[in-house]
């Protein structure tokens, strides 16, 4: 796959099966997660995401195929797994009338963890994640960013090699997944963690990841890091140019674009083009217009980011040129 | 592997303590825990009353059991101690089990205690012992501080006859609340809504206290023999009868205390004069009166038994989605 970083990977899925009678959640997969990288499995709700979670952490069955995380099997040995994986679920759940630091406590005790080293763990853990004030308030009275970032500490505080995140930043305000997000990157960098986390959000995922995992029903359609998947996707699609110039070269600038061959004008808004061409049509067009004076105000040429490449997965191939 | 096996004892006491302290600190505990206080200091203190007042007679056999007469006398306005656990026994066992799995699974927090490096069947397990060991607790001190006032009222300790009575009492109160116990945790297995479970609960109770004997009462009308009959007959339909009410729970454990805290009881069912014939009016000694009742307890115990197999059951196979 990826040469020498793959060889040795933290998880590993073969052939992963998972069937809720005749409906197939997940279909086949495989996956591999080297150490340290921070993995993003992308996919629009009820793909299947959450289920491989709960079968990388021994909470549900397979149907068949083999998974390996750290080296053991989560079907057979779930509990040295679950002592390695530290897991946020997406609506993570705390004892309401229990303060945060009651909660975090109770979770160290059950990683075996002795009650005075739990204690000093869980403070030190709020204070990195911001909540060394609220912890002895009731989580009842959290927000859902506080909670969040709470249930962040209860996963990371068995000082897990592997970080697995069901969609963290979901119903969180823009500022928040920010916050989040920066916070996860952080902690990840400095624990030297893996992380594995899903979402629909794309953004933030294109924001943090290293490589990310399309899911779409139960299926994993692409995987890479964004910018290969980009360009391996989209390697012959035309390339979407936007040209703008001078209100008064409107006509002049019409006229050459429509002499060139390889130039195919699909939009045009007053003083601005949307057109379609290959790589070199830019240079080309660029020259073309400077020869001939016209004052160009915009020329660019559209970057292919992660949207398109779900849109493409997720559409089933029509993309774009929908204006 | 040993310090293995510690971690898990020791996650697993974290769990117990966690219940213990939920339990202790909720108010639907704390509200029933002072009806059941309640209830039982007022029928002691009125089957002390009666028992200042009439003082049993010297033909009596179970004169010398004064303590045990403590748990089963009244003087009509109240009823006696052991009917009132009978009745209040299973509302506690439903209130600290009907919402023991679902509450925690519609609150999420199964998923994130499950994603710890324990046990699955821990989690169960624990939220057993831990309402088991609240029960126990209540019961004994319960039983225990009744023994200290009368002691101390009376004058007079009990016999070692009477602890051993009084201990088994005890004990076979705790499998009947720990029967509606493990009923409730079933429930809450099974059903999503902590509602749902406990009016299922709550109606299996009710059924067998209200309607269960109404149902009996309508059978019994139906099936009853001639007055004329003969006595083969006759007593072919009261073992029939016997037979039907020991189909409820409470059935069997009001049988149980009525062995135990009775010693002069010979039989559960009816007897030939033949049989009573020569008889010597003395009480049983213990051994004797737990083979009468042996098999309404060992009943008793089974169906805790299943009813914790069948929650464990489902439990295990239950699907966590959070």
């Amino acid at each position: 796959m990826e040469g020498d970083k793959m060889d040795n990977p933290i998880i590993r899925v073969r052939q992963l099966t998972k069937k809720y009678g005749d409906f197939t959640a997940v279909d086949h997969l495989d996956l591999d997660i080297a150490t340290g990288e921070i993995f993003g499995l992308l996919g629009p709700n009820g793909a299947g995401k959450s289920t491989t979670i709960l079968m990388l952490l021994g909470l549900s069955e397979p149907t068949s195929g083999e998974i390996e995380v750290c080296g053991t099997d989560p079907i057979r040995s779930p509990i040295a797994v679950k002592r390695l994986v530290g897991y946020l679920p997406d609506n993570i759940g705390f004892y309401e009338s229990w303060t945060a630091l009651e909660n975090l406590v109770l979770t160290a005790q059950l990683n075996g963890i002795s009650y005075t080293e739990a204690q000093r763990r869980s403070l030190s853990l709020l204070e990195k994640v911001g909540l060394r004030d609220v912890a002895e308030k009731k989580v009842g009275k959290f927000s859902r960013g506080m909670r969040q970032r709470l249930g962040l500490a209860d996963s990371l505080i068995k000082n897990p090699k592997v970080l697995i995140l069901d969609e963290p930043t979901l119903g969180l305000d823009p500022m928040g997944v920010k916050d989040f997000t920066s916070l996860i990157l952080r902690l990840s960098r400095e624990e030297k963690l893996t992380v594995l986390l899903s979402s629909h959000q794309l953004y933030q995922v294109q924001q943090i990841c290293d490589r990310v995992g399309l899911f779409i029903q139960g299926k994993l359609v692409a995987d890479g890091s964004i910018h290969d998947l980009a360009s391996r996707l989209f390697q012959d699609k035309p390339r979407h140019i936007q040209l703008k110039v001078h209100q008064m070269d409107t006509q002049r600038a019409r006229g050459i674009l429509e002499e060139m061959q390889d130039v195919k004008i699909i939009g045009q808004q007053d003083n601005l083009f949307h057109i379609d061409g290959d790589e070199i049509i830019v240079h080309h067009l660029a020259k073309k217009l400077v020869e001939h004076d016209i004052h160009i105000t915009q020329l660019q040429q559209r970057i292919y980011g992660i949207e398109d490449i779900y849109a493409h997965y997720f559409e089933g191939g029509s993309t774009n040129d929908a204006k | 592997m040993t310090l293995n096996k510690n971690n898990n004892l020791y996650a697993f006491s974290i769990l117990v303590k966690k219940e213990i302290a939920d339990h202790i600190r909720s108010w639907k505990f704390i509200i029933l825990l002072a009806i059941i206080l309640l209830t039982c200091v007022a029928s002691l203190y009125t089957s002390l009353q009666a028992l200042k007042n009439t003082a049993p007679g010297p033909n009596d056999p179970d004169a010398a059991f004064f303590f045990l007469k403590i748990f089963t006398t009244s003087d009509g306005t109240m009823p006696s101690f052991h009917l009132f656990v009978g009745f209040l026994g299973p509302l506690l066992g439903i209130c600290l089990g009907f919402d023991a799995v679902n509450s925690e699974f519609n609150g999420r927090t199964l998923g994130r205690i499950l994603s710890q490096p324990i046990h699955r069947d821990y989690f169960l397990n624990a939220k057993f012992i831990g309402s088991l060991t609240v029960i126990g607790v209540l019961f004994t001190s319960l039983v225990l501080l009744t023994i200290g006032a009368a002691t101390l009222l009376v004058g007079f300790p009990p016999t070692l006859m009477e602890c051993n009575r009084l201990f088994l009492f005890t004990l076979l109160t705790i499998v009947y609340v720990a029967f509606w116990l493990n009923l409730s945790i079933l429930f809450s297995v099974r059903f999503k809504h902590t509602a749902t479970s406990a009016l299922v609960a709550i109606a299996i109770w009710l059924f067998f206290t209200v309607f269960y004997p109404i149902m009996i009462n309508i059978v019994a009308k139906a099936v009853q023999p001639n007055p004329y009959a003969s006595e083969a007959e006759i007593m072919q339909y009261q073992h029939f009868m016997l037979t039907l009410m020991r189909f409820a729970p409470s059935q069997l454990y009001s049988d149980g205390t009525n062995m135990l805290l009775m010693p002069s009881i010979r039989s559960l069912g009816p007897l030939h004069m033949e049989q009573l014939q020569g008889a010597i009016p003395s009480p049983l000694p213990i051994w004797e009166s737990i083979k009468v009742a042996w098999s309404q307890m060992v009943a008793l115990i089974a169906c805790t038994i299943i009813c914790f197999a069948a929650s464990y059951y489902f439990f295990m196979r239950k699907e966590i989605r959070c």
